[in-house]
């Protein structure tokens, strides 16, 4: 069962994974040019999924739309990583100091914050970009990996082995990096799958109300919000963009919880 | 008890301070002139030298910050620069909207997720389990706005059940309630999805417990064992899920409201962004924002209430 849940999503987020990936060298159609010639055509051999209302491949504009949303929700990971994950680890290697208590306020503070209202008064206040909406998904993402670095990482200190490295005159940063770092990996994937799918459907929303990517880029949110007006006469464009993002976001969500399961033997043999 | 209760109004109060220096930091702080950037690139000096004064730019940043706490505890929430009326007004209008749009959808979404969470653990492993499993993993990965778009086309295009958007107003309440449909069920899919799973888990939690075993030992059927004991004790996670999710509703509610046309809260924000009104956005966020940390507190009390064991903490 899953094994079943891991596979199902490792393929599907793969598939447009792949296809972000080979749109950087090859799309179907190019979609930089406007051809009313060829706007708003059914589904057809040369256009596979049809065109939209400025003559643009759908495929190539689903293609390259991946690209933004897969950019924008990764770096947004990375940015919850890199800042995060070393904050809980000082955290929990000071564990009841002033960073560690400083550390855990902040984070209730922001898990009370509806994330989403944040990230719109930044990207308005800023103005509207992709790279206003990457750091906007991506602050809230700094609380998240700091609590779940910190709650990995209390449990490993009282270990042996730490007491070990601490005798051997090891420092607190030599060895969280060195050992407590490594025994968290697995924690750390597992969440950073579900940020990463978090993060597609935050930018899709983002996009929807014209605070993400901006035009030309082509992004799933956006295709979605310039579909809206002709739901009427042309539901597929509206149909499409959706059914990829769902595509993506339970991918993601099936392989982080296959991977979870898989990681944590307690769990595996509980399943059983 | 009371040790509690303060310990929690305390850090409510600490929340609140610490959200509006946040926003009025985001807004009034940072690089770039809030004056300059409502007027936009055709401001003539004279026009930005009246707005500054009018939002009071030139006095100290401290000063401002604690006129417009100030300001709010008394209910003046600033003047709409593109309107020209309070914010307070415009506020009120609005909120009849966006509040029985949340708790609409808030009841929904409680409706939809306890049944089937409760008959997914009840059947563990079976199934009924799997297959609700499945939906609800579906149902998280839809964003609710596509989810609004799809309903838009089958119930007001293809079925013409109802209308595509817009309200019609309380004066008539059975069609502001029709109006407030759509919108609410797509705001409550994804919400019940998680909430379902909360609950099946939680109570597959509880199942597990000596109690339980006890309860079925003395004779009690297994429904009856889940409806006087295990329940009970289930409802902690999911009343945090619950609050939890009144955040995301608000959130959620802001795009909603925006692909059915309804004069709300969250449309009445995007119209502030739209016009660089920075007076609306900021207010109308803050208010956002205390309602999403009030409701947070009041689950908290809502625990200590139900579970005696914290209170002692």
């Amino acid at each position: 069962m899953t094994r079943t849940a891991l596979v199902i999503g490792a393929v599907l987020s793969g598939v447009f994974l792949a296809a972000a990936l080979i749109s950087l060298v090859w799309v179907p159609h190019d979609i930089t040019g406007v051809s009313i010639a060829t706007r708003l055509q059914p589904a057809s051999a040369s256009h596979l999924l049809g065109t939209d209302h400025l003559g643009r491949d759908l495929a190539s504009m689903l293609m390259v739309g991946a690209r933004t949303s897969i950019a924008v929700a990764v770096v947004a990971v990375g940015i919850g990583i890199a800042i995060g994950v070393p904050l809980g680890l000082a955290a929990a290697a000071n564990r009841g100091g002033w960073l560690d208590e400083i550390i855990m306020r902040a984070n209730d503070l922001i898990f009370a914050f509806p994330s989403l209202v944040i990230a719109i008064l930044i990207t308005a206040r800023y103005g509207p970009s992709a790279t206003n909406a990457i750091l906007a998904i991506g602050i809230f993402n700094i609380p998240v990996f700091a609590r779940v670095a910190r709650g990995g990482a209390l449990p490993l200190w009282t270990l042996d082995y730490i007491l070990a490295a601490r005798t051997a005159g090891k420092g607190k940063l030599r060895i969280s990096a060195e050992h407590i770092l490594p025994n968290i990996a697995n924690l750390l994937i597992v969440q950073a799958t579900i940020q990463f799918s978090l993060g597609i459907l935050a930018e899709a929303a983002l996009s929807y109300v014209g605070l993400g990517a901006q035009p030309p880029t082509p992004s799933w949110g956006r295709m979605l919000a310039e579909a809206q007006t002709m739901i009427y006469t042309h539901p597929m464009l509206a149909v499409l963009p959706g059914l990829a993002i769902v595509g993506m976001v339970l991918g993601l969500n099936l392989m982080g919880d296959g991977l979870r399961d898989l990681l944590d033997p307690r769990l595996r043999r509980g399943v059983k | 008890m009371v040790r509690y209760l303060i310990l929690r109004a305390s850090s409510l109060g600490l929340s609140l301070v610490a959200a509006s220096v946040v926003i009025f930091a985001l807004i009034e702080v940072v690089p770039g002139d809030p004056a300059t950037y409502m007027m936009g690139l055709n401001a003539t000096e004279e026009n930005l030298a009246a707005l500054r004064a009018e939002l009071g730019l030139d006095a100290p940043m401290h000063l401002r910050y604690l006129d417009w706490v100030g300001g709010m505890l008394r209910g003046d929430f600033g003047m709409s620069y593109t309107y020209r009326v309070p914010v307070a007004e415009l506020v009120l209008d609005r909120i009849w909207v966006s509040l029985p749009l949340a708790i609409y959808a808030l009841t929904l979404s409680t409706l939809i997720a306890f049944p089937i969470g409760i008959l997914a653990a009840a059947r563990r492993g079976t199934i009924t389990d799997h297959g609700i499993m499945g939906a609800t993993q579906l149902g998280i990965a839809v964003p609710n706005f596509w989810f609004a778009m799809l309903l838009v086309l089958v119930f007001a295009v293809h079925l013409r059940w109802v209308s595509a958007g817009g309200f019609p107003g309380w004066s008539d309440p059975v069609a502001a309630i029709t109006a407030l449909t759509l919108p609410a069920v797509a705001l409550a899919l994804p919400q019940a999805s998680i909430l379902a799973r909360v609950m099946r888990s939680a109570l597959l939690d509880t199942l597990d417990r000596d109690y339980i075993r006890t309860a079925r030992a003395k004779g009690l059927s297994r429904p009856q064992a889940i409806r006087r004991h295990a329940l009970r004790n289930a409802m902690i996670p999911v009343l945090t899920i619950i609050g939890l999710q009144f955040s995301f509703l608000i959130a959620g509610a802001i795009i909603i409201e925006n692909v059915f046309f309804l004069p709300g809260l969250g449309r009445l924000i995007f119209q502030g962004i739209t016009q660089r009104d920075l007076i609306v956005v900021e207010s109308v966020t803050m208010l956002l924002v205390f309602a999403v940390i009030m409701v947070t507190f009041l689950v908290d009390l809502a625990y200590a209430l139900i579970d005696p064991r914290l209170r002692q903490r």
